[in-house]
C-alpha cells in the first residue's frame, strides 16, 4: 500500500478492518468474496464504496455491520472485537449503533411508516421522535401511509428514516439509490448527506456508479475483493448537482 | 423441463421438515381408515366363514319335551333345508377352586357323527367317544376363565344326581361365541355360565328323554320367507310346550355378536371416515399454501414463457410426491395394523376362522381420495400465482396493502407496541388465511377430542348403569320361579341388609311387523337399588298399567307412549295380550321392558312370585353370604357387583379399548402435523420480514415473538371451535353407535378437554422450538439479495 492512500485525518478511527478474507466454498470451487482487506473508517466520514458488481462490496457492508462472518481476519468496532462477538453482542451492537439503508427498501409492509420508523425507536434509548426523522428526510406529510401508498424514493427515504431515527454512530448504505430513477435518487443521497453532516454520522455508501462517489469525503475502490484504491475528494459535489 | 426438475428435488429438500410432517398426516388419516376398515371387513367375513363353516343354524326353537318322530314332519316344512333336534338343560356347576356355583348348559351331541348343525370347533383334545358317557367337551371361554384343561374333571347336578363329567375337548361353537344364558342376561359370563357338550344317549338318558327332544335347530333354503317357517314350526311344537322360535336376530350369540361388529363398524368406518377426511383438508390446505408461498418464483418462470400448464404440472408433481409418500407410508401402516387388530378381535370373540381380508376397491379408492386431495391443494395455491401477469415478476412485488386493524381503529393503537402491530395486522389482512389456519388448527382438537371422547362415553355408561340404575351389591337368581316369600328367606342370610325381589319373564313384544324376545322385568314400585334411570338421572317408577320400554326398544318397535302393543309371555302358560306402553326411558345398556312387580304378577295370572332379587349386603360378611347362598338349593347365581363390573370392563370396554389407543395416537399425530406446518408455513411466508426486523437489532426472542404471537392467536381461537366441533362430532356419532346392545351417550369430559388442550399445547411448544431454531439460523444476509 502506497502512503497517498494513508489518511490524512484528525478524526479517530471507529472501525478497524484488518486482513479480513471472506471465501466461500462452491463444492470444489473457492470463491474469494474478500482477499485480505484492510480499511479503517473515520468518525463522520461519508465514504463510498465504490466498484463493479461483485467485486465483494456487500460482503465488506455485512461483515462491518456483524450480519456476516469472515473467514479470517478481524473487524474492530473501537476497541471492541466485533468477530470475537456472539450473536447476542452482535445484535446489541447493530441495535445500539448502526443505521442500515438497502437496495429494495425493506419496510415490514404492514406498518405505516411512521410505525416503520418507531418499530426501530421503540428499541433505543435515545431516539428521535419517528416525527422528526420522518421531517429529516422530507415525508412529514405522509407518516400514516403504508408502504404500499409510498413511491419508490419515499419508500427508501422512510428506510433512511427508520435507520436515523435512532441516531447511530454509523449508517450502512448497500446501493441505496440502485433501485431509483437519477433524480429519486439524487433526492435520497442528499438526504443521506444531510444526514451525515446534521448528525455527524459516520455514513458508508456502497455504489457500482462511479458518478455519486463525488458526494464523498473518501472514496474507497474495490476490485475482485481487494481494496485498489483510495482518494479523498478536494471538493465535494453537492447531490444535486451529480448527472447520471 | 430438466431444470424445472432440479428445482423440484431442491424445493423438495429443503422443505422436507414440512413434508415429513404433512406425508406423516396423511399416512395417519389413510392408516387409521386402512386399518380399521380392513379389520371390520376381515371380522365379518370371518364371522360369515365361521358360520358357514360350521354350519350355524337360522331358526331355534325350544320346547318342553317333544317326540323325535316328529322329525320328519318338522323336515317336511318348505324351505327347512335341514335339522337337529337336541336336548338342552342347564345346571348347576361344581368347578374346582370356584366358590360361587356355575351354571352350565349342557348341549346333546351325536356320539357317532358330527353335529349336522352348529358343528364344533374342537380346539384342544378330541370330539367324543362312543364308548364313555361321562365324556364331555367345554367351551373355551369357560375353561379358560376357570382353569379348566383336557383331562380335568368337573362336578354337575343332573336331574337331582351329582355326576362327574370328563373334559375330553375344548371347543367353541358359533352358537356360543358368546356365551349369553339367556334374553334376561345383558352380558356373557364366561367364568359362571359355560357351554358342555355330551353324548345324546348319555344327556337323554339322564334327564328321561330317550326318543324325545327339547331343543330344535334348523338352516333354511335360500331365498325363503323366515316368518312363515317360523310359523309352522310355532304351530307343531305348540303341543309339546313350545315356547315360539326364532331367527338369528333374536338368537342371544348372534345378536350380540353382530351389535358388537356394529359397534365396530361406527368406530373403525365412520371415525377414521372423518379423520381422513380432515386429513384431506388439511393436506389441501397446507399444499396450497406450501405452493402460495413460491408465488414470486411462479411469476418469474411466467415471465421467462414457462406455459402455465407446465408450471401447474411442476406444482401438481410436488403435491403427488407428499401425497405419495404418505400413502404408501398409511397403506403399508394401516394394512399392518389392521392385520394385528383383527387377530386381536379374532381373539377376542374366539373365531376358530380367521379371514383377513384388504379390499383393493378400498385400498384404490382410498388413494384416489389423497391423490385428488393432492392435486386440488396444489393446483389451488399455483393457481393464485399462475393468474399474475408475468410483469409482477419484473419488478419489486409491490407491498401489500395494509390498514390499522380493527383493534387500533377502536382505540387499543397505544396499547398495542410496534411487533404486536405486525401480528395483528398480518392476521387482519388475510382474514381468509386466518380462518382457515384457524379451522385447521380445530380439526386436529377436534380430533383429539373425538379419539378420546369414547373413553368419556363408557365410563359415564359405567357410572350410570352401576352407580345410577344398579345399586345392589349382588344380583341373586333362582333357577324356578319362587312364591314371594323367598325374600324374606334371603333376607335372614348373614350380612343382607336389603332384599329387592324382581320377576323376570321372557316376551315377545309385537308391533304391525316389528318384534323382538326381550325380558320383562318385574320391580316393585319403591325398588332403590334397582332404578329405572334415564342418561340424565331421572328415575321412571315401574307401571302398573302397562309397560315402559327401553327407549332403544320403544324405536325398534316403531311405538311411542300410548300405543298398544302385543305381548307374548314365552313362559308357563304364556298367555299372549295386548298391552300399553305408557312411557319410555332412554337407558344406554340394553332392551328391557317394565312393570311393576304386582301388575306384572296379575298380568302372568300368577299369585306372587319372583325370579330373584337384588341385595345390599354388609361386604364383611361377604363370604359367609357366598357359601350361606351356595347351599340354597334354588339359586342358580350371583352375581357379585364387582365381578359385574369387571365383565363389563373385559367385553364392551375393551372392544373399543384398543380402537380408542390407536385413534387417539393418530389423532395426537394429525394434530402436530397441523400444528408444526402452519408454523413452518408463516416462517416461510414472514422469513423476509423477520430477518430485515433482526438486521434492524431485533433480537431472536423478539421476532421469535412476532412469528409465534400470531400462532399463539390462531391457536387460541382455534381451541374453543376445537373444543365445539369435537362435542359436535361426538353427538353425531353417538347417534350411529346407538345399537340395541348399548347406546354411547355423548359428552365430552373435562379429562378430555385437558387432553385436547395439552396435546396442542404440547404440539406448539415442540413447533415453537423448532421454528425457532429455523429463525436462529435465519439467513439475514440473503434476505437483503432478494427483491420481494
Ligand atoms: N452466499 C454466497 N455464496 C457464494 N458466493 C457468494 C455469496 N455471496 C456472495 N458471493 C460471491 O462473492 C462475491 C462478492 O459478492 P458481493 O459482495 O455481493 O459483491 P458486490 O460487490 O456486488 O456487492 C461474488 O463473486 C459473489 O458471487
Ligand atoms: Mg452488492
Amino acid at each position: 500500500m502506497n502512503s497517498t492512500m494513508q489518511p490524512q485525518t484528525a478524526a479517530p478511527a471507529i472501525f478497524h478492518v484488518h486482513g479480513v478474507s471472506k471465501i466461500y466454498r462452491m463444492g470444489e470451487v473457492d470463491v474469494r468474496a474478500l482477499d485480505g482487506v484492510d480499511l479503517d473508517l473515520y468518525a463522520g466520514e461519508f465514504a463510498v464504496l465504490l466498484g463493479p458488481s461483485g467485486s465483494g462490496k456487500s460482503t465488506l457492508l455485512n461483515i462491518i455491520g456483524g450480519l456476516d462472518a469472515p473467514t479470517s481476519g478481524n473487524v474492530f468496532f473501537g476497541d471492541w472485537e466485533l468477530t470475537a462477538a456472539n450473536d447476542a453482542t452482535l445484535t446489541r451492537f447493530r441495535r445500539k449503533a448502526l443505521g442500515f439503508v438497502f437496495q429494495f427498501y425493506s419496510l415490514i409492509p404492514s406498518l405505516t411508516a411512521r410505525e416503520n420508523v418507531a418499530l426501530v425507536t421503540e428499541l433505543v434509548d435515545n431516539p428521535m421522535t419517528p416525527e422528526d426523522a420522518l421531517a429529516l428526510v422530507g415525508l412529514h406529510d405522509r407518516l400514516d401511509h403504508f408502504p404500499s401508498q409510498l413511491s419508490g424514493g419515499e419508500q427508501q427515504r422512510v428506510a433512511i428514516a427508520r435507520a436515523v431515527a435512532k441516531r447511530p454512530s454509523v449508517l450502512l448504505c448497500d446501493e441505496p439509490t440502485g433501485a431509483l430513477d437519477s433524480r429519486t435518487g439524487r433526492l435520497v443521497l442528499e438526504t443521506l448527506v444531510h444526514v451525515c453532516v446534521d448528525l455527524s454520522t459516520t455514513t458508508v455508501v456502497i455504489t457500482h456508479n462511479a458518478v455519486i462517489a463525488d458526494v464523498a469525503d473518501r472514496v474507497i475502490t474495490m476490485h475482485n475483493g481487494r481494496i485498489s484504491g483510495m482518494r479523498r475528494n478536494a471538493i465535494k459535489k453537492s447531490p444535486a448537482d451529480l448527472e447520471w | 423441463m430438466r431444470t424445472l426438475d432440479h428445482k423440484l428435488l431442491r424445493d423438495i429438500g429443503s422443505s422436507r421438515g414440512q413434508i415429513v410432517a404433512i406425508a406423516l398426516m396423511v399416512a395417519c388419516g389413510v392408516a387409521l381408515f386402512v386399518a380399521m376398515l380392513t379389520t371390520y371387513q376381515s371380522l365379518e367375513r370371518s364371522q360369515r366363514a365361521y358360520y358357514d363353516a360350521a354350519r350355524f343354524a337360522e331358526v331355534f326353537a325350544h320346547a318342553t319335551r317333544a317326540p323325535r318322530s316328529l322329525g320328519p314332519r318338522i323336515a317336511a316344512i318348505p324351505g327347512i333345508d335341514a335339522l337337529q333336534m337336541r336336548v338342552v338343560a342347564d345346571v348347576s356347576l361344581d368347578v374346582p377352586g370356584r366358590d360361587e356355583p356355575a351354571t352350565g348348559r349342557l348341549v346333546s351331541i351325536p356320539e357317532r357323527s358330527r353335529p349336522p348343525l352348529n358343528d364344533l370347533f374342537v380346539r384342544e383334545g378330541r370330539y367324543l367317544q362312543p364308548a364313555d358317557r361321562t365324556q364331555v367337551l367345554v367351551s373355551e371361554a369357560f375353561a379358560d376363565a376357570n382353569g379348566l384343561r383336557v383331562g380335568s374333571t368337573i362336578g354337575a347336578v343332573i336331574n337331582g344326581r351329582r355326576q362327574r363329567l370328563h373334559v375330553v375337548g375344548i371347543a367353541l361353537s358359533p352358537e356360543y361365541v358368546y356365551a349369553i344364558r339367556g334374553v334376561a342376561d345383558i352380558w356373557p359370563d364366561s367364568a359362571r355360565f359355560g357351554i358342555i357338550w355330551m353324548g345324546e344317549q348319555a344327556l337323554s338318558a339322564a334327564f328321561d328323554m330317550k326318543g324325545a327332544f327339547n331343543d330344535l335347530a334348523v338352516t333354511l333354503t335360500p331365498g325363503i320367507d323366515t316368518q312363515t317357517v317360523i310359523e309352522r314350526i310355532d304351530a307343531l311344537l305348540a303341543r309339546y310346550g313350545g315356547l315360539g322360535a326364532y331367527d338369528r336376530t333374536d338368537q342371544p350369540s348372534h345378536r350380540y355378536l353382530s351389535s358388537e361388529l356394529s359397534e365396530l363398524r361406527v368406530s373403525v368406518v365412520m371415525v377414521p371416515a372423518i379423520f381422513l377426511g380432515i386429513a384431506v383438508f388439511l393436506l389441501h390446505l397446507l399444499l396450497s399454501r406450501q405452493v402460495g408461498t413460491q408465488r414470486a418464483q411462479i411469476a418469474v418462470l411466467k415471465a421467462f414463457g414457462y406455459a402455465n400448464a407446465v408450471i401447474g404440472l411442476h406444482y401438481v408433481l410436488f403435491g403427488l410426491l407428499i401425497v405419495a409418500i404418505g400413502a404408501v407410508l398409511g397403506i403399508g401402516a394401516g394394512l399392518w395394523s389392521g392385520w394385528k387388530l383383527t387377530h386381536y378381535y379374532a381373539v377376542f370373540f374366539h373365531f376358530p376362522i380367521l379371514r383377513y381380508h384388504a379390499g383393493i376397491e378400498l385400498l384404490a379408492a382410498t388413494v384416489m381420495l389423497v391423490i385428488l386431495a393432492g392435486v386440488a391443494g396444489s393446483l389451488s395455491g399455483v393457481r393464485a400465482a399462475v393468474m399474475l401477469p408475468p410483469a409482477e415478476a419484473m419488478r419489486p412485488q409491490p407491498p401489500a396493502r395494509f390498514r390499522p386493524s380493527i383493534i387500533e381503529r377502536i382505540g387499543f393503537r397505544r396499547v398495542l407496541s410496534v411487533p404486536t402491530r405486525v401480528v395483528v395486522r398480518n392476521l387482519e389482512r388475510a382474514p381468509l388465511k386466518a380462518l382457515l389456519s384457524c379451522t385447521g388448527l380445530a380439526l386436529g382438537v377436534a380430533t383429539l377430542v373425538v379419539g378420546r371422547s369414547t373413553y368419556d362415553a363408557l365410563d359415564l355408561m359405567l357410572t350410570h348403569q352401576f352407580y345410577a340404575a344398579e345399586r345392589e351389591d349382588a344380583v341373586v337368581a333362582f333357577d324356578r320361579t319362587l312364591p314371594l316369600r323367598a325374600r324374606w328367606e334371603l333376607g335372614r342370610l348373614p350380612g343382607i341388609i336389603r332384599v329387592e325381589p324382581f320377576r323376570a319373564v321372557a316376551v315377545r313384544l309385537r308391533s304391525g311387523h316389528h318384534s323382538r324376545r326381550v325380558v320383562l322385568i318385574g320391580l316393585e314400585d319403591d325398588a332403590s337399588l334397582r332404578r329405572i334411570v334415564d342418561l340424565r338421572g331421572r328415575v321412571s317408577r315401574p307401571p302398573r298399567n302397562g309397560l315402559l320400554l327401553t327407549g332403544k326398544l320403544a324405536q325398534v318397535l316403531g311405538v311411542t307412549p300410548g300405543d298398544r302393543i302385543t305381548l307374548e309371555v314365552l313362559e308357563a302358560a304364556k298367555p299372549t295380550m295386548a298391552a300399553r306402553v305408557v312411557a319410555t326411558v332412554d337407558e344406554p345398556i340394553g332392551t328391557t321392558a317394565y312393570m311393576e312387580l304386582g301388575a306384572l304378577d296379575r298380568l302372568l295370572r300368577e299369585g306372587p312370585t319372583i325370579s330373584g332379587a337384588y341385595v345390599a349386603a354388609d361386604a364383611r360378611d361377604r363370604n359367609v353370604l357366598n357359601a350361606a347362598l351356595k347351599r340354597l338349593p334354588a339359586v342358580a347365581h350371583v352375581a357379585f357387583r364387582e365381578q359385574t363390573i369387571e365383565n363389563f370392563r373385559s367385553t364392551i370396554a375393551e372392544v373399543l379399548a384398543i380402537s380408542t389407543t390407536l385413534l387417539i395416537t393418530f389423532a395426537s399425530v394429525i394434530a402436530f402435523g397441523i400444528v408444526y406446518n402452519t408454523a413452518r408455513i408463516a416462517l416461510a411466508e414472514r422469513g423476509r420480514e423477520l430477518a430485515v426486523m433482526r438486521i434492524l437489532g431485533f433480537t431472536r426472542g423478539e421476532i421469535t415473538l412476532v412469528l409465534l404471537g400470531e400462532q399463539a392467536v390462531l391457536t387460541g381461537a382455534a381451541i374453543p371451535a376445537g373444543l365445539a366441533l369435537g362435542y359436535a362430532i361426538s353427538l353425531s356419532l353417538s347417534v350411529a353407535y346407538s345399537s340395541e346392545l348399548y347406546r354411547i351417550p355423548a359428552t365430552v369430559s373435562r379429562a378430555t378437554g385437558a387432553f385436547a388442550l395439552l396435546v396442542i399445547a404440547g404440539a406448539a411448544f415442540v413447533s415453537a422450538f423448532l421454528v425457532r431454531r429455523q429463525l436462529d439460523s435465519l439467513d439475514l444476509v440473503a434476505a437483503l439479495k432478494i427483491g420481494e
